[in-house]
């Protein structure tokens, strides 16, 4: 690190500190920038609109109630996704977290399967579940089942030893060894695959929705798509990554872990 | 002692026949419940059937073509996003307020699903293959800028001190000392960038019926030939883990032997 950043920074105490400066000016030029482009004709028309449609856009996608309906839709479908997929994920984590030979013999396997892309499941998703919303369901199971599972097996493996012997020298039964010892030992690598099976889900579930659906926040996306509605488009994209953002930085927060940039 | 070498590899590999084991006995099981009729064959087409597929779609549907087209957009998306990646990283980690201002902001971006733009980016740049390298630039940035950051900072005080009492400019403090010391992290932030890039390509690919492997199965989802469609998916699980792999032997290359 410089360190002239730090012995300027101590020296002075303005208002509003100097990263808060940088960040609104960063804002402000990107602002403006974008509205230049916007306003040059350099692009496409409504390739890039103007700051003022995209917020008339966000005002008219915020007013409709037709849009909390179909988010309504993909968070239930994220939700039970994140259920099935996130249960499933911790009970194949601790079983391989806790049983060497079961772990060298099945993990390689979930640890390559893992980052491959879920998307391409999307068919037999439908051939198995149909085109409503359970293969929606299923491919946000499909995705974030691995991180979940993977994050819990190696976190029941870092479990310091001593707590382990603090619990059998107190004879500790096998539910209180789980309840007392091992899950709150694990409540990190719980909560950071849960966040990023939360991430893994979402992204499976919206994708699946913008490729085949009649509801839900992808299929909404689709259709500002093929009518070109640009401003629209941003808008929900917007919305999406803002609430996107915010749950995964809520799950951090109840984990009590500086989680963002452990990723 | 090449005996108790042998038990050894013996024991070694236990868990891991064990595994391909299983594999292999699901997978006949699933043959066996499908001939039986006990499982819909229309919606489960037997692994025999997909082996077979396997031949057909290497022999009709130009895999080696799409594999080359599908290995370019991720080359060229991984050129892309280590140059900018790694730049942008230095860029931050050489003036410390840029840093303090958007280094969250970059983490924040890593979480958010950015392949759900790929509608937007078939507008603004068509459906073609730059669309395609373009999503798996995007997605692959953050991790690259990231560790960018994460290694020159990590640099060990020894090195830099041992820079200093060798009366090194800042030029040459940071191509000697800094930038070698730094490069192994930045390949993990590479690795994870390639990762990201091949699941966006190849996902971009499905989803806009554009291009090389992801394309392959959307093709061949649509003419129901499921048989096909399974070995494809195959296909493309198998190239993915091979890519990773070969990322994986690099990476331990490139780490010092500490």
């Amino acid at each position: 690190m410089a360190e002239t950043g730090r012995l300027r920074q101590t020296a002075t105490a303005p208002l509003i500190g100097p990263v808060a400066l940088v960040r609104t000016a960063i804002v402000l030029a990107l602002l403006a920038l974008w509205e230049f482009l916007a306003h040059s004709g350099w692009l496409y028309r409504d390739v890039v609109p103007s700051l003022l449609s995209i917020a008339r856009a966000l005002a008219r996608l915020l007013s409709q109630p037709d849009y909390y309906y179909n988010l309504g839709v993909t968070a239930g479908e994220i939700g039970m996704a994140l259920l099935i997929g996130g249960g499933a994920g911790l009970l194949v984590g601790l079983v391989l977290g806790g049983n060497r030979f079961l772990s060298k013999a099945f993990e390689p396997y979930l640890y390559y399967l893992g980052p491959t892309p879920k998307i391409i499941f999307l068919p037999i998703a439908i051939m198995w579940f149909g085109v409503e919303a359970p293969s929606k369901i299923a491919l946000g199971t499909f995705s974030c089942f691995f991180p979940v599972a993977l994050n819990v097996a190696a976190g029941m493996r870092q479990i310091d030893r001593v707590l382990i012997r603090v619990g059998q020298s107190f004879r500790a039964s096998t539910l209180q060894m789980v309840v007392k010892i091992y899950l709150p030992a694990m409540r990190h690598p719980i909560i950071n695959g849960v966040r990023l099976g939360f991430g893994f889900a979402l992204i499976g579930v919206l994708l699946a929705e913008t490729r085949l659906s009649n509801k839900g926040v992808g299929f909404v996306i689709m259709q500002a798509d093929s009518t070109f509605d640009m401003p629209s488009m941003y808008a929900m994209l917007i919305v999406l990554f803002v609430l996107a953002i915010g749950a995964n930085a809520l799950i951090g927060r109840l984990g009590g872990i500086d989680t963002i940039k452990r990723s | 002692m090449s005996q108790a070498a042998s038990r050894t590899s013996i024991a070694a590999s236990a868990p891991r026949a064990t595994g391909l084991m299983t594999l292999l006995v699901a997978l006949l099981l699933t043959e066996l419940l499908i001939q039986a009729g006990l499982i819909n064959r229309f919606i489960v087409p037997p692994p025999s059937e997909v082996a077979k597929a396997f031949y057909r779609i290497v022999a009709q549907e130009h895999v080696f073509r799409r594999f080359l087209s599908t290995a370019a957009e991720c080359f060229a998306a991984g050129v892309m996003l280590t140059l900018a990646g790694v730049s942008a990283g230095l860029l931050m980690q050489r003036f410390t307020l840029l840093q303090r201002a958007v280094e969250t902001w970059v983490a924040s971006i890593a979480a958010a699903p950015l392949v759900i733009m790929y509608p937007l980016f078939l507008v603004i740049f068509g459906r073609n293959a730059l669309t395609i390298i373009m999503m798996g630039f995007i997605s692959g940035l953050p991790p690259a800028i990231l560790k960018t950051i994460e290694g020159i900072s990590a640099t060990r005080k020894v090195l830099i001190n041992v820079g200093r009492s060798f009366n090194l400019t800042a030029t040459q403090q940071f191509w000697k000392i800094l930038f070698p010391a730094a490069l192994p992290t930045i390949f993990v932030g590479v690795r994870l960038g390639l990762v990201f890039a091949l699941i966006n390509v190849v996902g971009t690919e499905f989803l806009i019926s554009y291009g090389g492997l992801g394309a392959l199965i959307a093709d061949l989802a649509e003419r129901y030939d499921l048989a096909g469609t399974y070995a494809a998916i195959c296909f493309v699980i198998l190239v993915s883990v091979l890519f990773f792999l070969a990322l994986e032997k690099i990476e331990r290359w490139l780490r010092p032997v500490d």
